[in-house]
């Protein structure tokens, strides 16, 4: 009951009035599925845990943050959900995990083990980077590991990493690029499972500070999320600044040479995390706009209103899912561009995989690629 | 939902104990081959190491590479996949599933740091009970000279860590 009082205090729960915008904002809902963040915030507050088990339950939450953005009196479901499936963790409830679970069980050998992994193969000859100290850190996340997961989809969301270094170098910067990088621990977090993720958050931040780095690029919005708001208390001197690499690009637009027009026409995905989560609408516009002959093309829903991949912590994924990117990718086919450009790269997997229905196919295949690719590819 | 509390084997775990230490493999067969391979090993009453315990599922099709990360993340020291051989699957093309399964596991378990070694997939049908005898003596004496699993002998480690965020 304390427990659930101090939550309802520290995210405005209590404050709830009962209007349902969340529940009328909710994607989930939008696409028919039985779900009421309206409901939890309701039995939070009269000292009630939300189920466990059964459809709408807590774990369906795709943490997307549009609801909060929407809440007239500021309560922020979110971080609810966050600290009531800590809870429901804790009393031994699992996920659901779509994929059986593997990819969880990667992130749990990534925190327990003491094993080298092979996470750097993909580094090519012409890359610039440094192994373990430097002014400038380059969390590449785990992209390879996707890759190696999703073959059917014919993965490429290492491009994205690769055209980061290559971003890096042509700005006269040898990165760091760790071989010991280990999984931010963002998943597990999102998960309940706060054991692991802060054994992966200490060996993490120990890898940054012992850099000597004092900027911390990232090209993934999960991992920037984990670092500027989660991993706070495990920082045990000066926090390096931590920047989206689309972020520091924009600060050092004059510095790169884009010559290469690309004359095409693009689109953006916010990544709920980047956008919503860390409020970064602009830098990724700006830096996307001084392509020259690029043109952008803004979706229906774009900005605070974006809507969400829709399986972000690899916690949900269900047919509510599948229908809220389908209607997402026709919204991106709605604006005639050809190619959908992204800073995450779950949002690459997971609209890959609705791709594959042989139904809707023709009607939402989109050619997707990461913001660094596009940009990479104008300076050649 | 409800979290399994289970562990792969009832073996004390030590941190250091390499003269008494034995591999603890984890063998997936299919219901139709591969179990029944087993079996006539069994019947045939052949010899072969005794370090391993066998799930049964109905086809090779179903092991999925969360299985076999999940027993990696327990602490199994090797894992055996087997299934019927080609053009034998009871379910004409399972065995083709279980290949396409392995290969995306195996491309993880190099990412992770895992060796190879440890991961296998073998095809044995009902009626070779001798190779089933013999995969088993290879595999165990391959896993053998890997020695323990880096995260069977993190296990006390791990407990050290969940005492020190408890407290």
């Amino acid at each position: 009951m304390a427990e659930l009082a101090a939550i309802a205090q520290d995210t405005r729960a209590w404050a709830c009035y009962d209007c349902g915008k969340c529940t009328a904002t909710c994607p989930l809902v939008r696409a028919g599925a039985r779900y009421s963040p309206r409901r939890h915030v309701l039995a939070t507050n009269q000292g009630k845990r939300p189920a466990n088990s059964g459809e709408g339950t807590l774990f369906d939450c795709l943490t997307c943050k549009l609801c909060d953005t929407r809440c007239p009196v500021g309560v922020e479901y979110t971080e609810l959900v966050l600290k009531l499936r800590e809870l429901a963790h804790r009393d031994g409830v699992e996920v659901e995990c779509p994929h059986g679970g593997a990819l969880q069980s990667a992130m749990r050998i990534m925190a327990k083990g003491e094993m080298a992994q092979d996470r750097l193969g993909w580094l090519e000859a012409d890359m610039l980077t440094e192994p373990d100290e430097g002014e400038l850190f380059l969390w590449t996340g785990c992209t390879m590991y996707y890759d190696a997961f999703f073959p059917e989809f014919e993965m490429d969301s290492i491009a994205g990493t690769k055209a980061a270094v290559r971003l890096l170098n042509k700005l006269g910067i040898a990165p760091v690029v760790s071989p010991d990088e280990r999984c931010c621990g963002h998943d597990l977090l999102w998960n309940g499972d706060v054991k692991h993720f802060e054994m992966l958050a200490r060996h993490n931040v120990k890898l940054v500070e012992a850099s000597g780095a004092d900027t911390l690029v990232v090209p993934c919005a999960e991992c920037l999320r984990t670092f500027k708001r989660d991993y706070g208390p495990f920082f045990s001197g000066k926090k390096p600044r931590m920047l989206h690499l689309t972020e520091f690009l924009s600060e050092n637009l004059d510095k790169l040479p884009m010559t290469n027009g690309a004359s095409q026409r693009v689109t953006y995905q916010d990544p709920c995390r980047l956008g919503r989560h860390l409020g970064v609408y602009d830098a990724p516009r700006a830096v996307l706009n001084a392509v020259p002959g690029l043109e952008l093309a803004e979706m229906r829903h774009h900005g605070s209103a974006s809507t969400c991949c829709a399986g972000g912590t690899w916690s949900n994924c269900d047919r509510y899912s599948k229908q809220i990117q389908v209607n997402r990718l026709r919204e991106a086919r709605q604006t005639m561009a050809p190619v959908m450009v992204t800073a995450c790269p779950k949002c690459q997997v997971h609209f890959k995989c609705a791709m594959q229905d042989p139904n809707l196919k023709d009607e939402i295949t989109i050619e997707l690629r990461d913001v660094a690719e596009i940009i990479a590819a104008s300076l050649e | 939902m409800t979290k399994a509390k289970t562990t792969i084997t009832d073996q004390p775990v030590t941190a250091t104990g390499t003269e008494t230490w034995q591999p603890r493999i984890l063998v997936f067969a299919c219901n139709w081959c591969s179990y029944a391979g087993a079996d006539t090993a069994g019947v045939g009453r052949m010899e072969h190491e005794p370090h391993f315990r066998m799930i049964r599922v109905m086809c090779s099709g179903r092991i999925q590479p969360a299985f076999v990360l999940k027993a990696f993340e327990k602490g199994a020291d090797g894992v055996l996949v087997s299934g019927c051989h080609f053009g034998d699957c009871h379910y004409i093309f399972g065995n083709e599933r279980a290949v396409e399964q392995f290969d995306k596991t195996m491309n993880m378990v190099k990412l992770l740091g895992i060796e190879p070694g440890r991961l296998r997939l073998e095809w044995i049908s009902a009626a070779e009970g001798i190779r089933f005898a013999e995969i088993i003596n290879e595999f165990t004496e391959q896993v053998r000279q890997l020695g323990p699993s880096p995260l069977s002998s993190k296990r006390l480690d791990d407990l050290r860590i969940e005492e020190e965020i408890d407290g």
